[in-house]
């Protein structure tokens, strides 16, 4: 310890440093801490719902709640079919996008690209849904025949917009640390620039991109500004295709729509503290699925190395 | 979602004439709200020495405040409940009723769509799913496209009650699924100046020159009026809710003179300005 002390001279005294180690420790434990409050704090005004409510009329598919309708199903499947079409819509555009920054632009194409890419995902939430409901819902009525364009895919289109830059920058900085010698060991062989991206770029940062995907799916799933202004929010049950094109409702969209005036403590307001926690635990699930994807990405990358 | 206007005092009820102002606590109905604030910034005009503190939050939220004893006025857009009388009386007063507006809500569709008129059963029906396209009532062969507020709006609440389930106590009749609540009232504008399939409803005060208001009638047979100042006040328009000024027993002081000015035909007029339909004072014509 001393010796380290006379090797630097300029270091600080030893109680700074204390100090500092412990605020960072905080800090970092604080982050847990508030995580299990906000979990706790959602079950404890969450899980009276299913003592006051029957589990028929929780299961039901009217949500109605001002006349004590509370049926989550259609606020369940319209948050899943909104973010499910997110994620298919966005992976193959962010995908493309990032192989084309990342593999086939020349350098200043990409230096250009990078930074557009980073101001799509500064645009406030309500600037989009503003563009989406002024914009695409009339666009999309017009060219698609139906009745109204505040639909699933106005929302699914809106959420894509959204979920496009998390998805090109994690996809891209996963294809970029994809080793060049790898590539070089392709090119050798003879391969074509395609095969080399196709069969062993993508391939090599596979779990990477997964983890892309989840994160967008995070993105979308939490997202309701946007979703509340575009999707129309009629809580009606999506099941079959012509069901995107009609209007949902999220379950995020139902919390910011109808929390305002709930009385606190009716069951009104122990169900959207429900649909908080059924939210909750669905993120924290993709989230965590995410986790181990790049958990297991470290282990095969040492697995390589070894 | 609250809008604080001169709010100098923060806590000070009536009675409160110190050396300086008086202040005027009014809160509730998001209805009221902006014709609460012409009226308070004008009558700040007038009586210098008065201040009054505007809030929005709901009809609720305002009465709520006005059980607490934390406000001078509530704003509310429906009548005060039984129970909110009841825990009003648990706390020492009786809240008086004073009808300071009307407000007419319009029945509202796209410029271009050819029906002028509905029954007020007709509505009923459009709304609860019973009549899914505008053939069905003289229109062009389209499917109706239903844009109402969210269920926390008040208006909601009266249109559920009033047209929907036709005033009738007993009528159980609910919005059609396929309804879609919009957040707001720009929204509903928004849907129904674009799309020719949307039939809306709003206040008469956000119905703007680019959207087509619907004629009402009682029943069928009956003449059709459209939603007018005039037609209000007459009763003709069916469609109309009054609007409220409760305070905590009769008025005193201060408070007394801003609601006797709040009737006056100048404040009347600013109420025509914003849109709503004036009330018929006394000694007046209307």
């Amino acid at each position: 310890m001393t010796e380290a002390r006379d090797a630097q001279p300029r270091r600080s005294p030893l109680w700074i440093e204390f100090f500092i180690e412990r605020a960072i420790q905080a800090a970092g434990i604080s982050a847990i801490i508030l995580v299990v409050l906000i979990f706790l704090f959602l079950i404890k005004e969450g899980t009276p719902t299913f003592l006051k409510i029957p589990l028929t009329s929780l299961l039901g598919a009217r949500w109605y709640p001002i006349e004590d309708y509370y049926g989550l199903l259609p606020l369940i499947l319209g948050s899943l079919i909104i973010t499910i079409g997110a994620a298919v819509v966005s992976l193959p555009l962010g995908l493309a996008t990032a192989i084309f920054i990342a593999e086939i632009a020349p350098s200043w194409v990409r230096d250009v690209l990078k930074p557009f890419v980073e101001v799509l995902a500064g645009i406030p939430s309500v600037v989009i849904g503003f563009i989406g409901m002024l914009v695409f819902a009339p666009l999309i009525r017009v060219a698609l025949d139906i009745p109204t364009g505040l639909t699933a895919f106005t929302g699914v289109l809106m959420l894509a917009w959204m979920a496009l830059p998390t998805v090109v920058s994690v996809a891209e900085d996963v294809l970029d640390a994809v080793p060049k010698t790898y590539r070089d060991a392709g090119l050798a062989l003879g391969m074509t620039h395609w095969q080399v991206i196709w069969r062993i770029v993508l391939p090599a940062g596979r779990s990477g991109v997964l983890m892309a995907l989840m994160l967008g799916v995070g993105r979308a799933i939490g997202e309701t500004m946007t979703v509340m202004m575009v999707t129309g929010n009629a809580a009606r049950i999506p099941l079959g295709l012509r069901d995107f094109f009609m209007p949902v409702r999220t379950m995020t969209a139902t919390i910011a729509a109808e929390m305002g005036e709930v009385a606190q403590g009716s069951p009104h307001y122990h169900v959207l503290f429900a649909v908080g926690l059924t939210l909750f635990v669905i993120t924290f699930a993709v989230n965590m699925a995410a986790a181990s994807v790049v958990f297991r990405q470290v282990k095969r990358g040492e697995r390589m190395l070894s | 979602m609250g809008l604080a206007l001169a709010g100098c005092g923060t806590q000070s009820t009536q009675s409160t004439t110190g050396d300086t102002a008086t202040t005027i606590q009014n809160k509730g109905s998001d209805t009221i709200v902006n014709l609460a604030l012409a009226w308070a910034e004008q009558y700040q005009t007038l009586e210098p020495d008065v201040r009054i503190a505007v809030t929005g939050g709901g009809s609720g939220t305002g009465i709520a405040a006005l059980i607490n004893g934390t406000v001078d006025l509530a704003n509310a857009s429906r009548r005060i409940k039984a129970e909110e009388t009841e825990a009003a009386r648990a706390n020492g007063f009786e809240p008086v009723e004073h009808i300071i507006a009307r407000d007419a809500i319009a029945v509202i569709v796209h410029l271009d769509n050819p029906v002028d008129e509905l029954t007020l059963q007709q509505v009923s029906d459009i709304y609860s799913g019973k009549i899914t396209n505008w053939q069905e009532v003289g229109g062009e062969d389209r499917p109706i496209v239903l844009l109402s507020r969210e269920t926390n709006s008040g208006t909601h609440v009266y249109f559920l009650e009033e047209v929907i389930r036709l005033g009738e106590k007993d009528n159980k009749t609910l919005f059609s699924q396929d309804t879609l609540l919009l957040p707001s009232s720009e929204g509903i504008g928004v849907e129904v100046r674009q799309n020719p399939n949307a039939i809306g409803y709003d206040g008469l005060g956000y119905v703007t020159p680019d959207m087509k208001t619907v004629a009402i009638s009682r029943e069928s047979g009956q003449p059709y009026y459209p939603p007018t100042a005039e037609t209000v006040n007459t009763g003709q328009y069916p469609i109309a809710r009054d609007l409220y000024i409760y305070t905590a027993g009769e008025p005193q002081g201060q408070v007394k003179a801003y609601l006797e000015w709040i009737l006056s035909p100048a404040a009347q007029q600013i109420v025509l300005e914003l849109g709503f339909v004036p009330v018929k004072t006394e000694g007046e014509t209307p």
